[in-house]
């Protein structure tokens, strides 16, 4: 079987997935199929959502991820209707991009309920829930957006509801919990059988068809894409909820349940399915280190760049305003979306990460370092200038020291923010803590967000703690901020 | 005036000199020598045009006519730092740097200049001798001092390069009485011994007339009088000089 390796280049597959249980799940089975065919396969899942993974194919940053059809001729697309495969690779054909064979199986949208509710109403289908104006309805933000979703829906059906949007990995938790009465879901989803959630039957036909398939740059190489195409029609609708259940009900890791399914179709992928399993310590440690290169990288930069460009401005006071103004700006763009805006110039992984995170570390540093430049004593700098310190004298032993409590404050919130703020780059494949935080929410797996979320928040604790001590050291204490 | 010609030396110069700031005259056709050796006191209220003229000494303003000298060199248009740094300069409320322990507030010049460990140490105990400070005000920072020790800090800072002349912008007026007189003697004493050529500005009258060996009196931008002390004193020539000799004195 590993007959093959030698032909294939040296360069590895990279294979994305979006931050859905399904979605790894089947870049999973596509990765060990590759490699159990003697590709080189490296794995980048958890991109944070359809723009995201489809941006960094097109940059060329990753060679293939799962898309569902409905989304590419809907969201991607813009075709405004069901388009069949041939049409949709007529339009990808100018980005380099192909939809290959689709496993067979339709996850598409679906209205869900909580079982014992739909009896108590008599709920069964999209329609019914007219009847019904006071139920809470909530949305994942992607379909409260898309024309696939409630926009179209709510006039294909006629319904007024105040809606409110919630992240899609917490909204069948607060469904089961009784938060919320009514929200999205995907049809094939393993949380519905956990949750007993039952969906409403969409009778006017107004979902498309949302067929997972391989979505590959062309130049992936005819032999890449004729292994996969042993993937096309391989499963339906009940067994891909079975796969996704054994992973989100039954606990199974994506490699354990990716593994058992190739076997049954005679693909021996067992040696590599072994890899995939991690010391919890290690993997922790990994995650950590990364996450410090993340935010310490950024942090420096914003410093060094931050202090500079005050130095430079700060006597002018129009420029000064302008600069802390513009770094304001930047801080009010949410963080996806900052992520997301930095693909097309960076690509995905840690570049676009710590470029992000450098962003909005200037506000706080620049911020604090131009307020305490401009606020210093006259008498002082009157003192200086009749002294006869020169500019730079003046810079080093006047304006720096005595800016320094507050420059050290800055830099202190700029980096407990940028600690935060790195656990969202996992969503652009960069790693770090936010990893495990991402395959948390897509497996609605809490332990794993704590892996995450825990080691971030004692990162944050140090990180106070250090300042502290640094500036003990670099401030008399009679000028430290309290 | 003519009595400043008596001395060969003079410190500082003011020929034909006029400054305005946004068309309005602050000062305007001032001629005046300082002489070498002695306090020059300049009194005038706030508005008249005194610490202008100080700033035109070290160069901090340029003035819009005339020129201004000290030891007979023209005071640099730019790049005045090591002009300035042969100036020693004092001003109200010490102006200590606060991040500075007292004794690094002192010796920052002349460790910029390069001098020996040696060197700064021996012209800082100097300093401190003779301003009657106490050893233990060194590895304190100036927040710790009273403001009497404070100020005499502050001359320290100002006299450690030795310079021939020493600007005082009204370093006294933000003490006590009772320490300001302490102060004035270790001043006196020092202006003596180091022979420095001394400018105060100052608007009380009883202190130009305590430290001054010459008086200038300022008024609206303009000298109304100036001479050696007593001769002031005893003959003000003028309406407003005999007023503030009246009120204050």
């Amino acid at each position: 079987m590993l007959a093959a390796a030698a032909g294939h280049a040296a360069e590895p597959i990279r294979i994305a997935s979006k931050n859905s249980n399904e979605s790894y799940l089947l870049s999973e089975i596509a990765a060990q199929l590759l490699e159990s065919k003697g590709f080189a396969v490296e794995r980048r899942f958890g991109l944070g959502g359809t723009l995201i993974a489809f941006d960094a194919l097109v940059a060329g940053e990753i060679d293939l991820y799962m898309e569902y059809t409905g989304t590419l001729s809907q969201a991607i697309l813009k075709l405004g209707q069901e388009a069949s495969r041939e049409v949709m690779n007529e339009r990808l054909k100018g980005d380099g991009l192909r939809l290959l064979q689709p496993f067979g199986f339709n996850n598409t949208y679906a209205v869900a309920v909580r079982r014992e509710q739909a009896r108590a109403l008599g709920l069964a289908r999209i329609g019914d829930l007219a009847d019904h104006p006071t139920l809470r309805v909530v949305f994942s933000h992607e379909f409260l957006e898309r024309e696939d979703g409630w926009p179209g829906l709510k006039r294909a059906y006629g319904l007024a509801f105040d809606v409110a949007g919630i992240e899609h990995a917490l909204s069948y938790q607060a469904i089961a919990e009784g938060a919320l009465d009514v929200t999205d879901a995907y049809s094939t989803d393993g949380e519905l059988l956990r949750h007993d959630l039952v969906l409403l039957e969409d009778d006017q036909r107004f979902f498309p068809r949302y067929l997972a398939a391989p979505l590959v740059r062309a130049d992936v190489g005819a032999e890449v894409i004729e292994t996969l195409d042993f993937l096309g029609g391989t499963l339906d609708d009940a067994a891909a909820q079975a796969l996704n259940a054994a992973v989100v009900v039954d606990g199974a890791s994506f490699a354990e349940v990716a593994a058992g399914f190739l076997a049954e179709r005679g693909v021996d992928s067992e040696t590599v399915a072994k890899a995939g399993g991690g010391d919890l310590w290690q993997s922790l440690a990994a995650n950590t280190a990364q996450h410090l290169k993340l935010t310490l990288t950024a942090l420096a930069a914003a410093v060094i760049v931050g202090l500079s460009v005050s130095l430079l401005i700060f006597r002018r006071a129009v420029a000064a305003r302008l600069v802390v103004y513009l770094c304001g700006l930047l801080q009010t763009v949410p963080s996806i979306a900052l992520l997301a805006l930095m693909i097309p110039l960076f690509g995905i992984g840690a570049a676009p990460a710590v470029v992000a995170l450098f962003l909005y570390s200037l506000l706080p540093v620049m911020r604090n370092t131009v307020t305490a430049l401009t606020t210093i004593d006259p008498t002082l700098l009157r003192v200086a200038d009749a002294m006869g310190l020169s500019r730079r004298e003046q810079i080093r032993h006047v304006y720096l020291p005595l800016s320094m409590p507050s420059v050290l404050a800055g830099i202190r919130t700029a980096a407990v923010i940028n600690i935060g703020t790195a656990t969202l780059a996992a969503f652009i494949g960069a790693g770090g803590l936010g990893d495990p935080i991402v395959t948390g929410l897509a497996l609605n797996d809490v332990s794993f967000i704590l892996q995450g979320a825990v080691p971030a928040a004692l990162l944050a604790i140090a990180t106070e703690l250090a300042f502290e001590g640094v500036e003990r050291v670099a401030v008399p204490g009679h000028l430290r901020a309290r | 005036m003519g009595s400043g010609t008596i001395l060969a030396a003079e410190a500082v110069q003011f020929d034909g000199v006029a400054k305005a700031f946004a068309g309005a005259a602050v000062l305007d056709g001032i001629n005046l020598g300082f002489p070498a050796g002695l306090t020059t006191a300049v009194v005038g209220e706030s508005g008249s045009g005194k610490t202008t003229l100080l700033q035109l000494i070290n160069g901090v303003l340029q003035p819009d006519a005339g020129q201004v000298r000290v030891f007979g060199e023209a005071v640099p248009r730019q790049a005045a730092e090591r002009f300035r740094r042969r100036i020693g300069y004092a001003v109200q409320g010490a102006g200590l740097f606060p991040h500075l322990t007292n004794r690094r507030n002192v010796v920052l010049l002349a460790q910029l200049e390069g001098w020996t460990e040696d060197a700064i140490e021996a012209r800082y105990a100097e300093l401190l001798h003779e301003m009657d400070l106490p050893k233990e005000v060194s590895r304190r920072y100036p927040h710790q001092l009273s403001g009497g020790q404070q100020q005499r800090v502050g001359l320290c800072r100002a006299l450690m390069l030795k310079p021939g002349l020493l600007l005082l912008d009204e370093p006294f007026s933000a003490v006590d009485p009772i320490t300001r007189v302490g102060i004035y003697e270790r001043f006196e004493f020092v202006q003596r011994h180091e022979g420095v050529s001394t400018v105060l500005v100052t608007h009380d009258m009883r202190e130009a007339v305590h430290l001054g060996d010459r008086l200038v009196i300022l008024k609206a931008g303009r000298v109304v009088r100036s001479g050696v002390t007593e001769e002031v004193v005893n003959a003000p020539g003028d309406p407003y000089v005999e007023q503030l000799v009246n009120q204050q004195l």
